[in-house]
């Protein structure tokens, strides 16, 4: 494969998935808070929670789009770009997205227009119903989503066919159960219920700092810290199951988020600052806390967690028994019958994808070199400094949003949520930071799978499409143009409708609603005929 | 486990399914493209326009899932059409989606500010964002119909020839304007359905004149291929329907007339460029006098003829390549596995109907005209 266009596909890929995942984690959690407010709504009849459905159902919107807009550069990508990959597992992905659409976007994209255009046309708990299925629909296109992605992740239950040179599906249980996927989805819908109600705290403690919309923003900010204290709960426990999940399937990922260079004997001790130098394969400098790596890692005092040294070790071994099902799988081509090949193919088949990560050297790959076979796995190793600092910010911040909802909550139960200034100023602040836990944690996901597309199956470098570089500049230069204008103007109506705050929304109170709508639907100015 | 269903079975009715969710897709969110293809000819003034983006405002969204659905299905179904298909036609693929990331937000933000540059801004992104799909849609249709070139490598790599410029061929171009004449028809009968007045006046003539296009377009396209101007791909030998699908086992060869030799085969199948012809023709008649809903259904008819026309044609060739004839992408070798398809078929007969009946809630829900008086007073129409 040409080198830059590996490059290029991989840089287009993470930007534009990054980019949808600015929107994703506030649809999901928005959606849920939504339902919560109209339940409250629908039960005491208060019209104070209907409008705090309708504004923040004006931002959801906003956002909503934007999510939309950036999602179908998604779908489109695996074929455009992944074009070998899309071959190689769409047997199994493929039908996972396609499970997406019919379970998931189908009913989203049906309800969401009636939850803007169906306020007069349907019943309270009509509406309320509508909103339910919003929230339902983005909850499962994450789920479906999370299965694709933690296939990739831990590919189990497919087996590849010589025949048809594809990976094909063989038990649609082990693909939907698998434990990686699982431990994604909670994680990662907790994240983004924690982005939601953050969303809702910081902007709330905005206005009580402002002293406007008094009523309005103490009772979101009651909803967003309950809830958020719940999800951010549940992010860092899960966050740790997630992790649980890592060593069973990607020690080699643990190892690098940990700058484990060396097995340590158990029980292993926690890195929390440390320099690790690629080139000099050690760390140059380390802050360690004795036994907990162990207990994150293994839930025991006695089980080794092993290093980078070990693990590449074994990948070494991976790639020989790799070539031998390359050969076989040769002799397979030539003989679709050969009993003996079937039969090495049989044992070391799940091997091959170490084989095929020698393609990076030379296309004959049954002549490798031992110094190229020693260079493949290294090759292994993904880039451990980026994968140590992203995963610990991710982790300092999901503690630092216990301590922010927990107080919150605190200052909610006893109602003085408005009385303290430094805390609201601290809450508005820390808008962004979901965000740029949410944003590493999949740097940290993806990044730390390479040289994998498909864990231990298929190298990144081959699931590229046969494109030009020239086609590649041409759309990335094309993608971050359009999502830097629309990033633009998605901040703008934003902020003009936080700006302009709730009231517009009151419905309690008709003069004032009714000057707002004057102004909201005045007609622009006619152009001249 | 082996499926109770046998493989060539599964395989068809899979191409089946395909051909109902692309029917699906041209005809919901047909229309919404159609409207926005005629948005800046119908509606004059910001209020007409208000109007005309709220007929469809609270169903472009869902409707506009048949097409990722779709999408999501060939890559379920045919893997390697879905890889191939959207990489060799990489830039046309990304013109055909810029349009698809502009139209969501055009649709959301455009009333969200009274100034008129801004809304005639996002009036542009609507209309474009109508016209270059319906177009780009048909002109590679029209490329798939002749082949384009590209073969694999032993390992199933694809590797392609041709440039953007060749897509642009005077075949594709009428297979593009049928598809974009079809569309705006489209258009105009929902508009006629969801308003009065002015706008369903222009919309009257307007989808006329588009319907009578068509039918004509789609008439000649049928002669250049009854004439053997376009040729076809006859599969010689090596094709096994029950087999693994392996695309590089056949020989194929070109023919003048071979994408008419099913039509003689099987003549029931002249129902399909039938209700082309027909469908189209009688909803611009029906669209002219005003009959909305009855020319909504039969444009719907016309398209599905018209998608089906050609899928019918090429049977069983999906992707036929033309510098390679034998890597040509068919139902028979490029399916996913038996196990796969059979999943996805359960899936798809347990929620396929469920979709079907909240769609229809939804449209339940929202009959009647769009009214500007109750549109004005809402905060959250376009
Ligand atoms: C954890 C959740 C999650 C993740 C990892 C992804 N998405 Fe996403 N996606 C959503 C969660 C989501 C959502 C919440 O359902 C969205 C965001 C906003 C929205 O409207 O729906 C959405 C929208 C969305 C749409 C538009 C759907 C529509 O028309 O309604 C498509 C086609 C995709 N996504 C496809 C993808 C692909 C191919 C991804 C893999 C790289 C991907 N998404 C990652
Ligand atoms: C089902 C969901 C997803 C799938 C199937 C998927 C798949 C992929 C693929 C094919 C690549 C390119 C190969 C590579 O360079 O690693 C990639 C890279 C990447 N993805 Fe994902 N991805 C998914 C979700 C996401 C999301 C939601 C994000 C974050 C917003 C994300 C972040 C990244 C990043 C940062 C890279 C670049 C890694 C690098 O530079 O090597 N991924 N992923
Ligand atoms: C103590 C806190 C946390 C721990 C221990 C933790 C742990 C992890 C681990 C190990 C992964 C990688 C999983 C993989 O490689 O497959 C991950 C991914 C991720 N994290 Fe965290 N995390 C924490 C907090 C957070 C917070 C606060 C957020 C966002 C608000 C977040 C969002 C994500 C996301 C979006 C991903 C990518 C999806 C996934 O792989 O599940 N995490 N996290």
């Amino acid at each position: 494969m040409i080198e830059s266009v590996v490059d290029l596909s991989r840089l287009q890929f993470a930007i534009t998935a990054l980019y949808h995942f600015l929107f994703v984690p506030l649809t999901i959690g928005l959606s849920v808070l939504l339902v919560i407010m109209e339940t409250v709504y629908v039960m005491t009849g208060r019209v104070i929670w209907k409008d705090m459905v309708k504004f923040w159902g004006v931002l959801f919107g906003i956002n909503f789009a934007m999510g939309v807009a950036t999602g179908i550069t998604m779908e489109f990508q695996f074929g455009t770009n992944w074009a070998y990959f899309s071959h190689y597992v769409g047997d199994v992905f493929g039908a996972l997205l396609a499970m997406e659409g019919l379970m998931a976007f189908f009913l989203e994209a049906t309800f969401v227009g009636l939850f803007f255009f169906g306020w007069d046309r349907l019943s309270k708990v009509g509406h309320l119903f509508v909103t339910a299925m919003v929230a339902l629909g983005s909850n499962f296109s994450a789920l479906w989503i999370l299965i694709a992605n933690g296939w990739m992740q831990n590919p189990v239950g497919a087996e590849f066919n010589p025949e048809t040179m594809r990976m094909e599906l063989t038990d649609f249980y082990a693909v939907l159960f698998n434990d990686i996927a699982q431990a994604k989805f909670v994680h990662t819908v907790s994240a983004s219920y924690v982005t939601g109600a953050i969303f809702v705290l910081a902007i709330s403690a905005f206005y009580l700092r402002k002293d406007r919309h008094r009523e309005f923003a103490k009772r979101s900010m009651t909803v967003a810290a309950s809830f958020g204290l719940a999800s951010a709960l549940s992010v860092v426990l899960l966050g740790d199951e997630s992790g649980y999940a890592a060593t069973e399937h990607q020690r080699m990922k643990l190892a690098a988020i940990e700058a484990e260079w060396e097995t340590h004997p158990a029980p292993a001790g926690f890195n929390v600052f440390a320099i690790p130098d690629m080139e000099a394969r050690k760390n140059t400098y380390e802050v360690k806390v004795p036994y907990v790596l162990g207990l994150i890692a293994t839930r025991s005092l006695s089980k080794e967690v092993p290093g980078i040294f070990d693990l590449v070790k074994g990948a070494e071994a991976n790639v020989h028994r790799g070539l031998r099902a390359y050969g076989a799988l040769q002799e397979l081509r030539k003989n679709r019958k050969d009993k003996a090949a079937a039969k090495i193919m049989k044992e070391d088949g799940k091997f091959l994808g170490y084989a095929l990560l020698l393609k990076k050297y030379r296309p004959d790959i049954e002549n490798a070199t031992a110094k190229q076979i020693e260079a493949v796995t290294w090759d292994t190793v993904p880039n451990v400094p980026v994968l140590f600092w992203s995963f610990r910010i991710m982790v300092a911040l999901g503690m630092f949003f216990i301590l922010l909802f927990g107080i919150a909550f605190f200052l909610a139960a006893r109602r003085t949520l408005d009385k303290h200034r430094i805390f609201l100023w601290v809450a508005f602040l820390s808008l962004p930071l979901p965000w740029i836990a949410a944003e590493l944690g999949w740097v940290v996901a993806e990044y730390g799978r390479q040289p994998w597309i498909i864990e231990g199956i298929l190298p990144t470098f081959l699931g590229v499409s046969n494109v030009e570089s020239s086609q590649l500049i041409f759309s990335i230069a094309g993608f971050v143009i359009f999502y830097t204008a629309l990033a633009v103007v998605d901040v703008y109506l934003m902020t003009k409708y936080i700006r302009r705050g709730p009231d517009s929304y009151l419905g309690h109170n008709t003069d004032e609603r009714a000057k707002v709508v004057r102004k909201l639907v005045e007609p622009a100015p006619q152009p001249a005929e | 486990m082996t499926p109770p269903i046998d493989y060539e079975t599964m395989k068809l009715i899979w191409w089946l399914l395909l051909g109902v969710l692309l029917i699906g897709y041209a005809v919901t969110d047909g229309f919404d493209m159609g409207v926005g293809a005629l948005l800046p000819y119908v509606g004059r003034t910001d209020e007409e326009r208000r109007l005309v983006i709220n007929s469809v405002g609270p169903v472009w969204e869902g409707n506009q899932v048949w097409l990722v659905l779709g999408i999501g299905a060939i890559f379920a179904a045919w893997p390697a059409v879905y890889g191939t298909a959207f990489s060799g036609f990489y830039t046309a693929m990304f013109f055909i989606l810029v349009p698809f990331i502009i139209r969501p937000v055009s649709f959301v933000y455009r009333s969200k500010n009274p100034n008129t540059s801004w809304r005639n801004f996002w009036d542009w992104g609507l209309f474009i964002s109508g016209v270059v799909p319906a177009f780009m849609f048909g002109l590679l249709m029209g490329n798939i119909l002749q082949g384009f070139p590209f073969h694999f490598t032993v390992d199933m790599r694809a590797v392609f020839g041709g440039s953007f410029f060749e897509l642009f061929n005077p075949f594709a171009l009428l297979a593009g304007m049928i598809s974009l004449a079809m569309t705006v028809q489209h258009g105009a009968a929902w508009l006629v359905v969801k308003t009065d007045g002015a706008v369903q006046c222009r919309s009257k003539r307007l989808g006329m004149l588009a319907g009578l296009l068509a039918t004509a377009l789609f008439l000649f396209a049928g002669l250049a291929v009854w004439s053997g101007w376009v040729g076809g791909y006859i599969i010689k030998s090596g094709i096994d329907p029950n087999g693994p699908a392996i695309p590089l086992a056949k020989t194929v060869i070109r023919s003048a007339h071979a994408w008419t030799d099913n039509f003689g085969k099987y003549p029931l199948m002249w129902i399909a460029p039938l209700t082309g012809v027909l469908g189209l023709f009688f909803a611009a008649i029906l669209v002219r006098f005003g009959k909305g809903k009855l020319s909504l259904f039969v444009s719907g008819l016309g398209i599905a003829g018209v998608i089906s026309t050609q899928g019918l044609a090429m049977f069983p060739f999906i992707l036929p390549s033309s510098s390679y004839p034998g890597s040509s992408l068919t139902v028979w070798d490029s399916s996913s596995s038996h196990l796969t398809l059979f999943i996805m078929l359960i899936a798809t007969i347990i929620f396929m109907p469920l979709i079907l009946i909240y769609t229809s809630w939804v449209y339940y829900i929202i009959r009647g005209k769009v009214n500007l008086e109750t549109l004005l007073g809402s905060k959250e129409s376009y």
